[in-house]
């Protein structure tokens, strides 16, 4: 079985399954964010009629992590967030993080760093970059509010069919300014947009091992702009690491691995020993192009931050490349870390006075510019080079723009010059 | 029969049908008026009303890619539309089973803007070409959601039968 089988296997009580089999696995955690006013709506909707009272399955496996849309921007957010807040403390849902700058952030980055994902979890999330937890070795998918709101209430997800597994692997070392963003938009490019529609990618390979968590995230992350219901890299010692002494984890983790028998709807390998910064064009994720070919593009706005590219080392790369340098005259800057507690170690390590005084605008850990809901939006024709992980027509709020996608090293170098730059040659 | 009164590309994500920044609406009968709010002759035609309930969008490949939103399926639905498509992202498919949105599956249509379409559960005739296309059958798994109404039901005859 691939690791996502034996995944589902064990989360629906059952010796074995395969591609294509439906299952009612138990669902270890369900994640939600602002969203969950819709899905609070959705389960008492369910629960209407029956004289069952509507309490989750299990408050103590739901977390609900404000970040889309904060500090509320508008009356109708504030009062959503108030909704929700009156659920969690009428369930007792302790796994909840609200505005607040020390443990606050984007959900993306809490579950790992809270310690709230395992390897071998069955993970479901309102957000379709929940994708994201593959990177502990679990099996985590985004599904919608109702969805949502029937696990809250079953405790499992309904008629799931077990995805078949394409299997990547990766090797070679990366060349210095290259990395883990720079693979996954190569690799979304390689697939296309849907070449992993309702498949999981099973990341292998020396460069995956040789990968920190965070790379590991990014990637995961990602996947879903390819299609893929999960990424998952199956846990080894980065993953017990990261969870030991980054997550805090103190009980009993126990790794899932492939069966070298696991059955493979194919093999994708690739090579990153020679990959150039790759750049994800407008209007489609999988429009992926070596920087060569856009590099000398305006841009006027510059975006590094998010659930994909807001981590320590992804700030230690953008304000490496910016210290003692100024943003260029015509281009702005938006910095956004992914938590709160990743916003506290690069203010200790000087990350975001070199963000500061080169002229950029720090700004609270949120998804705020990267879905065009609030801060950030770009003007009529404006072009935006962004870490984060979409660029379809109008993500950053307005449909007459383009935004090009990038890694932090790209959007660093690009920042100081005002035009899509190869940081190799900056 | 479904008159086709919109003819998409390929890739249409649920920013395209759905923007970001209307998000905090949740409720199914408040989503519809921002269907397509980026798209202004999109969302003036729907909200126009100027069509029979069963019209038709008709897609390319890869319709509802992207976020996992709900409210682009809820837009949608509040249309009445059926939305047949050569392929769509499984989030989007699911969302709109969860719903109760008519979706079909046609990995072969060829149809335009003003075409009829007469759309059974294993195949889609363009009246007006003469074209029949095979049509993708959801899974089993699917189809009883489907029959049942919508998530919210299905989960509550679960409900009830688990209380029983």
């Amino acid at each position: 079985m691939t690791v996502v089988e034996k995944i589902l296997a064990r989360a629906a009580g059952r010796d074995a399954v395969k591609a294509g089999d439906v299952l009612e696995p138990k669902v270890d955690l369900a994640m939600s964010h602002e969203n969950a006013a819709l899905v609070i709506n959705q389960f008492e909707a369910i629960h209407e009629g029956t004289g069952i009272e509507a309490r989750p399955w299990d408050s103590s496996r739901i977390a609900i992590i404000f970040d889309h849309r904060i500090p509320a921007e508008s009356p109708k957010t504030a009062t959503n967030h108030k909704k929700i807040r009156g659920f969690v403390a009428k369930h007792g849902i302790s796994k909840f993080h609200d505005v607040r700058g020390d443990v606050g952030g984007i959900c993306h980055q809490i579950l790992p760093e809270y310690g709230y994902v395992r390897p071998g979890f069955v993970v479901v999330g309102t957000d379709s970059h929940t994708t994201s937890h593959g990177a502990l070795g679990a099996f985590s998918f985004g599904v919608g509010a109702t969805e949502m709101a029937s696990a809250w209430t079953l405790g499992y997800a309904v008629n799931i069919e077990v995805p078949a597994t394409i299997k990547v692997v990766v090797k070679g070392d990366f060349a210095p300014m290259v990395g883990p963003k720079d693979l996954i938009l190569h690799l979304i490019g390689v697939l296309t947009a849907q070449g992993a529609n309702f498949r999981v990618l099973e990341y292998h390979g020396e460069t995956i091992r040789k990968m920190t968590t965070s790379g590991r995230l990014a990637i995961c992350n990602m996947s879903v702009e390819a299609g893929a219901t999960s990424g998952i890299v199956p846990a080894d010692g980065e993953t017990m690491r990261y969870l030991r002494e980054e997550a805090g984890v103190t009980d009993a983790i126990t790794p899932v691995t492939p069966d070298p028998d696991a059955v493979y709807e194919r093999v994708v390998e690739i090579d990153v020993s020679r990959l150039a910064p790759q750049i994800a064009c407008p209007h489609t994720v999988d429009n992926v192009k070596d920087i060569g070919l856009v590099a000398g593009k305006p841009v006027q706005q510059i975006v590094i931050g998010s659930c994909t590219n807001g981590r320590l080392d992804d700030l230690a790369i953008a304000a490496g490349i910016l210290r003692g340098k100024k943003v260029a005259p015509g281009t702005r800057m938006l910095v956004f870390p992914a938590s709160g507690k990743i916003f506290g170690q690069a203010m200790d390590k000087g990350y975001i006075q070199d963000f500061m005084k080169a002229g950029a605008v720090v700004m609270n850990s949120g998804c705020g510019p990267c879905l065009g809901v609030h801060e950030g939006a770009l003007g009529d024709d404006e072009t935006a080079l962004s870490t984060t992980n979409r660029n379809f027509k109008g993500r950053m709020g307005n449909p007459k723009s383009e935004v090009y996608l990038c890694s932090p090293a790209v959007a660093a170098a690009s920042a100081i010059t005002g035009v899509i730059t190869d940081p190799r040659h900056a | 029969m479904s008159k086709v009164i919109i003819k998409l590309e390929a890739d249409i994500s649920t920013d395209d049908i759905y923007p970001g920044r209307y998000m905090a609406t949740v409720l199914p009968t408040e989503t519809p008026q921002f269907c397509f709010a980026n798209r202004t002759e999109l969302n003036e035609k729907l909200r126009a009303g100027q069509f029979p309930k069963g019209s038709a969008i008709v897609a390319d490949h890869n319709f509802g890619c992207g976020s996992s939103r709900e409210q682009a399926a809820s837009a949608l639905k509040g249309y009445e539309l059926t939305i047949v498509a050569r392929s769509m992202s499984r989030i989007f498919l699911q969302n709109s089973i969860n719903l109760g949105l008519n979706v079909v599956l046609c990995p072969g249509i060829e149809a335009e803007e003003g075409h009829d379409l007469d759309i059974q559960i294993d195949k889609v005739t363009n009246l007006t070409t003469g074209k029949t296309f095979e049509t993708v059958r959801l899974p089993e798994a699917r189809q009883v959601i489907i029959d049942a109404g919508g998530l919210v039901p299905y989960t509550r005859k679960r409900l009830m039968e688990t209380v029983r």
